[in-house]
């Protein structure tokens, strides 16, 4: 909780202080910044209330014990593409996400299949990238970056491999 | 790049009108997307050759990123794609556990999203500000297709020192689309932000997952970015053309 009130300190810290250089710079150009952020807001607030107001009943739809299951049973690189898939179907927000890699972990996953599912969620959960992503960034980046991404998973699990964390 | 956009631009002269010669230099910090790179540019070669994409490099003319700032659209195809599943599983929740489980998630849900507004006002404040004071012969120096690695190490840093959540991280990285970073170093920015971002790691993968995990998966993740920007940038160059990539102010419905 300390840490999320530090964070939000640094983050409105960052904005007023380059508020602060923008003001010096040119008052106009401030206002001009202040009120586009300001459209920016209230035109996407739909977007992201629709997304995250109804995030919970997708979480709570997904049963997580069903994505547990894939993070399981199959070792090898197979496991690592499962594991890599269900990242990426996770539903919900960070807490979700990192619990459900957490519940695997001490159920017997291997760490580089639970590195694999991590990175997968981070790059290409499907509910950010069309909540958070696609509102604020053009639609074809978003695709162009997720396709991009996905070797990534597997490039983590490989180096977690080479490591000897198993 | 920068004569390129001042066709486009002409229309806003104020800025050039009122500050003539002797503050150049300052005025090219001054000048944004929405002022204009005027004659004076005839006067001041020097200051335009140094972008590196001037002339020869003929794929970048057309590789540029969005040249203006795109208007958001409140409602479109992925949130419509959201609230059918969002009305969808709501509808199965409701089945499942009747009223209270419905407006259980709801007000919770809501409770989460009022604490997220304040910081997504920041977090486009923040992404207007950065478009309106990044000059854009610089960021296209420093992010352009250009850049090299260096501009893919100058992403990379930016995305994991970037404060907040994602109210914060995607409308900045669309700032810096706008005002000449190329998708490679975006890519870059976005990974870095999303793999080696310190807000998300300490506010809820260290106390979930633990100390162990969070380090090694950090370390294990710390290439990534530039590669994901490498490969993003290898592509955009071969594709753009045959996808379209590059007129993105017109491919956003």
């Amino acid at each position: 909780m300390t840490m999320r009130l530090a964070v939000d300190v640094i983050l409105w810290s960052t904005v007023c202080i380059v508020g602060f250089f923008c003001f010096r710079r040119s008052p106009t150009i401030f206002r001009k910044a202040v009120k586009d952020g300001a459209v920016d807001f209230v035109t996407v607030i739909p977007r992201i209330a629709i997304g995250v107001i109804g995030s919970g009943y997708i979480a709570a739809v997904v049963p997580q014990e069903l994505i547990t299951s894939w993070l399981g049973p199959e070792t090898g690189w197979y496991g690592i593409l499962a594991a890599t898939i269900a990242g990426a179907l996770t539903p919900g927000g960070a807490v979700i996400g990192f619990s459900i890699g957490a519940v695997a972990l001490k159920s017997g996953a291997g760490f580089p299949h639970i590195i694999a599912y991590v990175v997968a969620w981070a790059l290409f959960a499907f509910q950010r990238v069309l909540i958070w992503e696609i509102p604020f960034m053009p639609a074809r980046f978003v695709w162009f970056r997720a396709a991009v991404s996905v070797p990534f998973p597997f490039l983590a699990a490989g180096v977690a491999m080479l490591l000897g964390k198993t | 790049m920068a004569r390129l956009h001042a066709a486009a631009r002409t229309s806003k002269t104020n800025v050039q009108a009122t500050n003539p010669q002797p503050n150049r230099k300052r005025l090219s910090e001054d000048t944004r997307l929405t002022d204009v790179r005027t004659q004076d540019d005839a006067a001041a070669p020097a200051e335009v050759a140094d972008v590196p994409t001037g002339e020869g490099a003929s794929p970048s003319k057309e590789l540029l990123p969005l040249k203006r700032r795109k208007r958001r659209k409140p409602f479109n195809w992925s949130t419509a794609l959201i609230a059918t599943l969002v009305a969808i599983s709501a509808t199965l929740v409701y089945r499942r556990n009747g009223l209270p489980g419905l407006t259980d998630i709801f007000f919770h849900d809501a409770e989460l999203f009022g604490g997220i507004l304040p910081r997504m006002l920041a977090g486009c404040t923040l992404g207007a500000f950065v478009s309106e004071m990044l000059p854009q012969d610089k960021v296209s120096r420093a992010l352009g297709a250009n850049s090299g690695f260096r501009g893919l190490v100058i992403g990379t840093a930016f995305g994991a020192l970037l404060p907040g959540g994602p109210f914060t991280a995607y409308p900045v990285a669309s700032a810096l689309l706008t005002i000449g970073a190329d998708f490679g170093a975006v890519i870059a920015m976005v990974t870095a932000w999303v793999l080696i971002g310190y807000g998300r790691a300490i506010s809820w993968e260290l106390p979930i997952l633990g100390t162990d995990f969070t380090v090694w998966r950090i370390i294990t993740c710390l290439p990534i970015p530039v590669l994901a920007g490498a490969l993003g940038r290898f592509f955009y160059i071969r594709l753009a053309h045959r996808l379209k990539l590059g007129d993105l102010t017109r491919a956003e419905p």
